[in-house]
Order: C-alpha cells, then structure tokens, then sequence
C-alpha cells in the first residue's frame, strides 16, 4: 500500500483529499510506519478474547457519562433543606451534594438516566475486568512475556474498586455515608497511627465537611487519571504482545491466526463498543440502581439493614462480618482492635495471592520460555484447582457480606450463615483444589480416550453375534493434533543429595521446597500420560476399538 | 403421611381427633354465629367481651391461659390492649401455627367483627393501648419529610429504608412492610409484637406516628414509584450487584459470543 | 507443545506462517498426530451467492436506519415526556416515562450501530484467516550487548561511578525533596488530641427524645420500648450537628431491674431505665436493632451482637469490646446525664486504652 502511495506521491496535486492529509501527519507523526505494522495486525476470534474489551468500554462510558454528571454534581458538604421536586424528601436537611444528586436524578431531563447508565457500567466494569482475569488466569495467558501486563490488569482491578468504592459515596447518602463511616473505623483501628490519620483525611472528626469533596478530587482526577494511565500501556502491551491463541490445527508458538485489524477487527471492535453502550443504556431504562431518593440523606445517626457495599467490595465486608471479635488491651493503655484489623490485612493479602502468582508459577516450573499457546484448564490441573480455590474462598466471603439478606430470603439464621461462611472460608478453597485437580485429571483422561478410542458417536450396532456395541468415530486430523499438542513437562530435578563420592551437596533450603512444589505442579498425579503415537498406531491398525 | 398412618392406632388417637372436631365445630360456629346489632354502647361493649371470651377460649386460651393470664406456651395478655390483639389476629399472626423463632404473618382467619370481639375481652383484662383511631394513621395532615426522618431514626435499622425487611439474630427478622394495613403499622409501633420493642407515646409522639404512617404510604405503596426501573426488590447493592452480573455482564458475553462466532458457511457441495 | 526457540533469527517478512520444523510436515504419515495447518478457507453463502450478500447489505443498512430513528426518537422523547411523568410498564413497575424512553430510544440506538457494524464484519467483509508470525519479546544477543555498550560508555561519561560525592549528595536531595510535599499535608486536618475521648453528655445535660425533640421523663419509658436521645441543646440545624450525633447518639431501653445481670449497669440505670451510646464499638454503625424480649441489640452493619441486660457485653459478631452505658439519674422529674461515658465511645483506637 505504502509502495503506491508513494508513487502517487510523485505526481503532486494528484492524491485525493484523504491522502494529502494523511501525507501532512505522515510528515510530522510518522503514521505510515506505525500503521504498517499494525494496521493489518492480526487478531484471533474467540468470545473470551473479547472480555477485556467489555472492561475497555465500559471504562469509556464511565468517562463519559461521568463528565456529564460532573456538571451537576456538587461535591459540597455545606446542608441545605431540600425543596425539590421529590416530595417525600421535603423539609430534610441534607448536604449539597446529596441534594444535586436528587436534582440530577428528579430535575434534570436524561439526568436519572446518566447516572443509571454511570454507575451500572461502574458494576459491569468491575465484574469485567474480574471475568477476565479470570480467563487470563486459568488458559495461563500471564506467562511470559505478558506478567507485567498481568501486573498492570490487576492493578486496575483494585483500583478499579477503589474508584469505585470513592464514586458510590459521593452522593451522600445514608447508604454509602455507613460505608465511609466504616471507613472511618478501618483507619482508627491502625495501630499508633489511626487517629491521626483519621483527622487529616476526614479533616477533623467524623463526619466533618471535607471528606466528599476530597473523594470527589480522588474519584473524578486522581484514580481515573492513573487508571487512564494504566490501561494505555495495558492496551499498548497487547498490541506489542499480539494475542494469545487457543491451541489448534496451524495455530502455533510462533504465529497468530486470527483476521487483519483493518477491516474485520476494527468493524467488530468498534461495533463491540456500541453493543456495550447500548446494552447498558437499556439496563438503565428498566433497572434502578442506588435510588438514593428512597435510602436518604446521611446522619451518623441513622442507619438501614441491609447496609452492604457495592459486589466488588462485598468480598472485604464478608471478611469483616464473620471475623470474631478479637481486641488486645496493651497494658491498659493501648488497643489494637484486631476485629477490623485482621480482615483488612487478610483482604489485600487474598487480591496479592492472585497477584503474584504468575511469578511464583514460573519460579515453580523453571519455564522461561514465552507462551502464545493457551492451556487447557484440564491440563494444568494445579493452577486450576487453585484459581478454583481462590474463586471459592472470594464468593464464600461474598456471601459472608450478604449474610443479612441471604438470612432473610433463605429464612435461616444470621448466626448459622455467619458460622458456615467462618468454616467455609478455610475447608472450601481445600475441597475446591482437590475436587478440581480430580475433575482434571478426568478430563485428561476423557481426552485420551477420545485421541485413542475415538468420539462416542451414540450410535448403537447389533453385531452379527448378538453383541450391541457403540460405535467410535475415529478424530480428524484436526482433532486429534489439539488434544495433544500440549506440554507434559516434568517436576524440577534437584539431584541426590550426596553425590557419588558420598559428599553432602548443598541444597538450599529453597531449592528443596522448589523442587518439592514442582512436583505438586507438574508430578505424576497432575497427568494422565498423553498417548504416544505407538500407543495409537497399535490400536487404529490393530482391531480397532474394543 | 407415614407417621401419620402409624400413628392412627395409637391409644390416644380417639382423643386427639374428639378434641381437634371439638375445636372445629367450635372455630365454625364462632365464624358463623351472627354478630347481634348493637342496641346501646355498654351492652354492645359487654356484649362483645361476652362474645370474645367464647372465641378467646376456642382459638387462644390453649397457649394464653383460659382467662389469658398466659402459659408456658404463650405470654399472659393482661394489660396487652385492644391494639395488641387487632394487630396480632388481624395480620394472621395470632393464632400461631407453630412455635419458632418468629411468628410469621399469614392469612388471616378471622373478621373484623371478631376481632374486634376478641380485642373488646382481652382489653377487659387490663388496661393497654387501644385499637387507633381512622384519623390517628390517615395521611391528612401527616409530614411526610418528617415521616420519613423519624423512619430513618426509628425503624429503617431493621426494616430497611423502605420497610422491606430484615435479619435479626438467631433465624428472627423484622418483617417486609409491603401491603401491611396502616392501621396495623400503627398498632405495631404502639404495642411492639413480638421482639419488636413498642414507641409507646414517651418515645414516638401520635404526630410521629402519623407521619411515620404517611411516609410509608409513599415510598411502599402499591403505586410507589420508582422512576429508574425494576427496583430489585429494593435491597440495596445485592441485588444491584447479582443483576449486574447476570444480566449485565451476561448479556454483554452472549453479545461478544455472536461478535466471535464464525458466520455460517455455504454447504459444501 | 513446542520449544520456543529463541532468538530464532526469521526475517522481519511480512506473512504468511510456516509452522516450526519441529513437527510441520515432517509428515502426518509417520505421526498421526502432527499439526495439519491451517484448515482450507470455506466460502460463506454471501461469499459465493451475490443475492445472500445483498440480502446482509439491506440487513446492515436496515439496523443503521433503525439507528437514526431511534436518535430521533431520543430526541423527542427528550420533548415529549414530563420529567415527573410515572407510568405502569409490566412488569418493570411504575417508572419514569422519560428515564425509560430516553434509556430504550439511546440503547436501541447504540446497539444498533453495533451490531450493523459486526453484521457487516462477520457477512460482507473478507473472512479469510490469516496467520502472521510472531517475533521474540527479547533482543538478539547483538543488540543487547551494544546497549550494554552504549548504557556503559554513558554512565562511565557521566563521572557517577567515580565521583561519589556528587552521587551520594543527588540522592540525599531526591530522597529530601518529597518532605515538602508531606509537610503541606499536614493542615488537612486537626491533631485528635482528646476528640475521640469527649462527647456531649456531661454532668446535669438532660436527655431529649430525637423524635420529639422533647426532654425525657422516666414515665415515657416503657418496659419493652426503645427510644432515641440527644444531648439538650444539640439541635439538627447546628453546624455540627454530625460531628456532634455521632458520638452523643443515645438509645434508652428499660429492662425490669431484676433482670439486668450487670451490677454496675443497675447502678447506671434509673428505675430499669438504660442509656447506651447508639454508636457499635467495632467500626462506629448506629446499632439499634433491639430485640425487646432478649434484650439483645444487633448491629446491620456487621452483626456485632451486644447484650443489653448484661453490660452492653459483646456475645456475636467483630466487635471487641461491650458498649458504652451513660450513667443517668432523675432530677425534676427529667432524665439527666451524671457525667459524660467513662470511656470513649465508638471504634476503639490505639491510644484508647
């Protein structure tokens, strides 16, 4: 293409309009170099590939209806008494920011709806970026080269929540005011520190008249801007990267199959982002979301059942719910109240564990080679069961955060569930990685059988002699090359402690717990031997299936 | 069904089936025994406690005592009020089916008529709050900003902003408020069923009553609105996050599921 | 499957992929398992049926056009509907006439570009996959040891390695300099000095019903009830009022005095009558869901359990330590404060002792 626009080139005043404009920023950017590489750049089709994309969108319509709602928000503690249109609300006292938000929703035409669509996407964004993680996680598309990528993925995760957790207190509402409140306990409850800091971040006590105008600066400046940040370099290592691939018929390590980003990706990409948008705009239309109008405005006095945080916060709630009641006295004159304290050391150590995984799987394995090829969940059984595990102990504390409501709507008791959420906390992720690392191994051995006995078509034959059998169809060639491209590597070698000349040899102490993890990964009871062709040849050539 | 059919030749089976058609004919009779007009007010008064004490002692002396002076199934009724009983029998609480952590609300079996006999006996046994007045839970005149502050004070930390319930200890809750009777809403306030503590006068004055009453009228009535949508059972975040999750994020993957999938191929020929 | 030979050195070449040696044809014949390559491109209907292809134009156009009415439709929604104007849509409720229309009309009309859009991409443009090759991440030897070339000579240019002062006193002033940054942080707030530790309630304050706004006579509190005070004199519209409630929030409860197990609380309480700070002393929520007939109060913020009759004492939930009674006694006939809480109420802190 670049061949002949430069022989256009050379007739001046010939290009059409297009053209000459794209030569002028070619003269400055240099855009012709960047889009030869990139403008037919491929990308695989697969529907998992297009989660991060969900996360991207909504990301932009929360920007966008976010401005919108930056208009008319005030972000101002100082109380007025509301004499809007929403009568129920008539004579209170509330902050300003409360009150904008009542008039955004009641005063403003299409108001009630940006807002609807702003915090919708907020939760859709969020569980997005969760599913996707989660995707990443268990097809190992964080080994190299992509860790950091993963970093910068997780990253926005948890900020992300914190954007979102800054956004939903916004309007001040008896709601999200319990929630800041709770805040508020969190930092007293840091040992030496804690009511220092709580003065300089609520600017005196509690309530005080600062604190909805910092979240504000934080919400709509500070954490998007980093997250902004964030996500180009996250977006630019994509493209750097190029995707990874599901294993399959010419799909290798050193390729990507998949169609050219101009037309076909950026068609449907580009198409995605209106699906998204149009998606959620329809879930504003028929469902309420925070209709602060029915929950009020915040007084420290005040509080409602059912006082929950928004689901991506709902995992740290679990954890301060059921934990028990622990304070140490330190000599009469000092208090830890480990009731707060150790859930919200448990709750980043739980987000870092997925974190760091990546680098601990690598350390593990000994692999530093780069991965374009996704696993097969089943065929790496270790890091399944313990995605499995991880995602059990997150959703058990989610259901710890709602254990008032899944009391009510379950008629059980509050204390049972509270009890059941402690126990399943520990007990579950263990059942999860053993139940997982079998259901696996299962499917390893299903894949095996199927590459050596063929599929089971359901098709039922009468032999001449009366014996019914059911008919294998062999796999195509296609088939049978996906089901067993995969790697079975072996556990880490340390050697024999005493070398031949009867020698102690020095094996780190952290050597030996590698080896002995490496053998949890990658040890005889995490495959079932993938089949050899001998072991295929022999049974198609010899009588067929039996 | 089995342990019933085992049971049936058990030595007492006679008797319990004596007393259960004993207290059925009883339960009819008093269902279709005609109210007489009241002639003047004091005989209709006494009439009614007359009346009352008959259905007391069929529906409500086994657990509260032949003269409701209460049992180890039931608390004594004596200086409950009239407002205690209208409430308890009017929501179908009263009589329970069942000993558990809560009594549940549920159809009820009596009329207004009855109840008002029932409440006219039980009041008979000592002084308690009386079955509000019309104008005491009307929405005329009430505030219902006001109402709604002192619902937040008072009543929001168990029954949630808008009076759709929740959990307390032990399996007891506070109960939904959908489409429970103003008056009932009332009587609740002022005699505290169960382990709901009352807001006698000292603590609610009638006024606040009244508007706590109105607000509830506006935000959990059958026409309440709520502009945005679908209100999720008005829970709060739950709710709003398992939508979002499902629907939400659900319809996006289906979305990105047509986006991916190969387009269908001509048959090959 | 295959090792990624690194610094495999391929030409920078456009397309088209030929898989790794390492099992490519070395042929399917000698092992049944080999990758076949890509499978051979088949024709969708609108690739070989002209009247297919129109048919997914007119569609893509059709959802396009769709498009635009649903904007015009925005737009006169947006005109047409009241903003106060509440309908009964089944089985959605009675909702906004606007929010709903506006909310309908954009998502149709975003979606619709949408899937014009993808319609087009998955019918009408080319749909041949296509396979390009992948380059390592890491440099070749060559070009790393010419950085590490290059990075040396600039370093050993810069003097930093040899001259250590200048070193060593950069890094103090880098290390230095962010301090001025956190010295001006520190007028976001006032020092806590005895905030956390002081409330309202002090000797003599009377005790005023939050619903009423009317002082307490021990008579309004009947066995079984629960009522709300404040401190006299605080009243909704003081500047501080939040400060203020959130720390002097009060609920009164009377229990039968033979009932109340905790001697000090009897000691407390006036007639049965007792005063407990509303705030739970695990992370400060208003508790206040009193169960009259266990006397027990639960708190909706994180099911901290305290037991009312027995010293406010913890006996569920997170909470570490019992809440906070207000000694009360009876003067003209009015409930009133004895002192202010003997300790600080609310969350415990550090220095709370």
């Amino acid at each position: 293409m670049s061949n002949e626009n430069g022989a256009t080139n050379a007739r001046r005043g010939q290009a059409p309009r297009g053209e000459r404009i794209a030569d002028w920023a070619d003269g400055r950017l240099g855009i012709y170099s960047l889009a030869k590489s990139n403008m037919r750049k491929i990308f695989p089709d697969h529907w998992s590939f297009m989660l991060g994309e969900i996360c991207l969108y909504s990301f932009i319509i929360i920007i966008l209806t976010g401005v919108y709602l930056t208009l008319f928000f005030h972000p101002s503690m100082a109380e007025v008494v509301y004499h809007g249109s929403y009568v129920p609300m008539h004579g209170i006292r509330m902050t300003q920011a409360f009150e904008s938000t009542l008039h955004i929703s009641f005063d403003v035409r299409g108001g009630l709806l940006i807002r609807q669509i702003h915090h919708w996407a907020a939760l859709v964004f969020v569980a997005g970026m969760m599913v996707h993680m989660m995707r990443v996680f268990f097809t190992g598309a964080f080994r190299k080269p992509r860790e950091v990528n993963w970093l910068f993925g997780f990253l926005l995760l948890v900020l992300g929540m914190f954007t979102g957790f800054t956004g939903y207190s916004l309007p001040d509402d008896l709601l999200s005011g319990t929630g800041v409140r709770f805040i508020e306990g969190v930092i007293l409850a840091m040992p030496l520190v804690g009511s220092y800091l709580q003065m300089f971040i609520f600017g005196g006590e509690f309530p005080g008249h600062d604190i909805i105008p910092r979240f504000f600066s934080v919400h709509v400046l500070l954490l998007p801007g980093i997250m902004l940040g964030l996500l180009v370099a996250h977006l630019i290592l994509v493209f750097y990267h190029k995707h990874t691939q599901f294993p399959g018929a010419g799909k290798t390590e050193k390729n990507v199959v998949g169609m050219p980003l101009l037309p076909v990706y950026m068609a449907k990409a580009g198409g995605f982002f209106f699906l998204v948008f149009g998606v959620i705009s329809v879930i504003a239309a028929i469902a309420s979301i925070n209709p602060v109008w029915a929950i009020g405005p915040y007084r420290p006095d005040q509080v409602s059942t059912g006082a929950q945080p928004d689901w991506y916060m709902g995992f740290a709630e679990g954890l301060v719910r059921v934990m028990p009641g622990w304070e140490w006295d330190i000599a009469g004159h000092y208090t830890v109240n480990f009731g707060v304290l150790i859930p919200i050391i448990i709750f980043p150590l739980v987000l870092a564990a997925i974190a760091v995984y990546p680098f601990i799987e690598s350390w593990v394995t000994g692999d530093k080679r780069e991965h374009h090829l996704l696993d097969r969940p089943r065929n790496a059984p270790t890091r399944t069961g313990f995605g499995v595990a991880w995602l059990i102990a997150y959703f058990v504390m989610l259901i710890g955060g709602g254990n008032d409501l899944w009391a009510t709507h379950f008629h059980l008791s509050i204390n049972s569930i509270t009890w059941f959420v402690r126990i399943a906390f520990f007990v579950g992720p263990v059942l999860g990685f053993i139940v997982t690392k079998r259901i696996c191994m299962g499917l390893q051995r299903r894949d095996r059988d199927k590459v050596l006995h063929g599929r089971e078509s359901g098709i039922i034959k009468r032999l001449p002699h009366g014996e019914f059998i059911e008919v294998h169809e062999p796999l195509g060639q296609e088939q049978l090359h996906a089901l067993t491209s995969h790697e079975q590597p072996k556990p880490l070698e340390i050697g024999p402690e005493v070398d031949e000349n009867g020698v102690e040899r020095k094996v780190s102490r952290s050597q030996k717990l590698r080896a002995k993890l490496s053998k949890g990964f990658y040890g005889e009871d995490n495959y079932i031997p993938k089949p050899t062709v001998e072991e295929y040849e022999e049974i198609t050539s010899g009588h067929g299936h039996h | 069904m089995k342990k019933l059919s085992a049971r049936r030749r058990h030595p007492l089976a006679a008797l319990v089936v004596l007393l259960f058609a004993l207290a059925v004919t009883g339960g009819l009779y008093a269902a279709f025994a005609p109210a007489d007009k009241a002639q003047a007010d004091d005989t209709a008064q006494s009439l009614a406690i007359k009346e009352g004490k008959k259905l007391f002692a069929v529906g409500c002396a086994s657990c509260h005592g032949t003269g409701g002076q209460g049992t180890s199934d039931g608390p004594s009724l004596v200086g409950v009020g009239a407002a205690a009983v209208d409430f308890q029998v009017g929501t179908g609480r009263m009589p329970a089916q069942q000993p558990g952590a809560q009594v549940p609300r549920k159809k009820n079996i009596y009329n207004q008529a009855e109840i008002d006999q029932l409440a006219a006996y039980v009041a008979s046994l000592g002084a308690g709050p009386s079955v509000p007045a019309k104008t005491d839970y009307s929405k005329d005149g009430a505030d219902i900003g006001k109402g709604g502050e002192l619902f937040r004070t008072n009543c929001a930390q168990c029954h949630n902003f808008t009076g759709k319930g929740g959990a307390l200890t032990n399996g007891k809750f506070a109960p939904s408020l959908d489409g429970v009777d103003p008056k009932h809403i009332y009587e609740a306030m002022e005699t505290g069923p169960q382990n709901m503590p009352s807001f006698g006068d000292g603590s609610l004055s009638k006024a606040n009553k009244k508007d706590i009453v109105a607000y509830l009228g506006e935000v959990n009535g059958d026409k309440t609105a709520s502009p945005g949508g679908m209100d999720l059972g008005g829970l709060g975040p739950v709710s709003e996050g398992l939508f979002g999750y499902i629907f939400g994020l659900g319809a996006l993957v289906a979305v990105a599921i047509w986006v991916a999938a190969r387009t269908a191929k001509a048959k090959k020929s | 499957m295959s090792e990624t030979g690194r610094h495999a050195d391929v030409p920078e070449e456009n397309l088209p992929s030929e898989r790794d040696g390492a099992h490519g044809d070395v042929a399917t014949k000698a092992n049944p398992f080999a990758d076949p390559g890509l499978p051979p491109h088949e024709h969708r209907i609108q690739d070989i049926d002209e009247r297919a292809a129109k048919r997914s134009e007119r569609t893509v156009a059709l959802l396009f056009v769709v498009s635009m009415l649903a904007t015009i439709g925005f737009i006169a929604s947006y005109v047409i509907f009241p903003i106060d104007k509440i309908v009964y849509v089944w089985p959605l409720g009675h909702i906004s006439a606007l929010n709903f229309a506006l909310g309908l009309t954009l998502g149709v009309a975003l979606f619709c570009i949408g899937a014009g859009a993808v319609h087009w991409a998955r019918t009408l443009m080319s749909d041949v996959e296509v396979a390009q090759e992948r380059h390592p991440i890491e440099a070749e030897p060559e070009v790393k040891a010419k950085v590490m070339a290059d990075f040396r000579e600039g370093a050993a240019e810069s003097g930093m390695g040899r001259r250590k002062l200048i070193r060593n006193t950069m890094f103090g002033a880098l290390a230095l300099v962010p301090l001025s940054g956190v010295v001006l942080l520190r007028d976001l707030g006032p020092l806590p000095e005895k905030k956390l530790r002081t409330t309202g309630w002090k000797k003599g304050v009377r005790l005023v019903n939050q619903s009423t706004n009317l002082p307490l006579r021990p008579e309004d509190i009947a066995v079984g009830s629960l009522t709300f005070a404040k401190p006299e004199g605080l009243e909704e519209h003081d500047e501080e009022f939040n400060q203020k409630i959130a720390k002097d929030a009060l609920m009164l409860v009377r229990i039968q005095p033979q009932n109340i197990k905790d001697k000090q609380e009897l000691e407390w309480s006036h007639e049965g009558i007792v005063a407990y700070s509303k705030i739970c002393t695990h992370v400060g929520c208003p508790i206040s869901l009193y169960e009259q007939q266990t006397h027990h109060v639960l708190c909706p913020c994180h099911q901290s359990t305290f037991d009312l009759s027995d010293g406010g004492r913890v006996i569920f939930g997170p909470a570490g330590h019992a809440l906070p009674q207000l000694h009360i006694t009876v003067k003209d006939g009015y409930l009133e404060a004895v002192s202010d809480f003997a300790e600080p109420v609310g969350p415990s802190f550090w220095e709370r002792g």
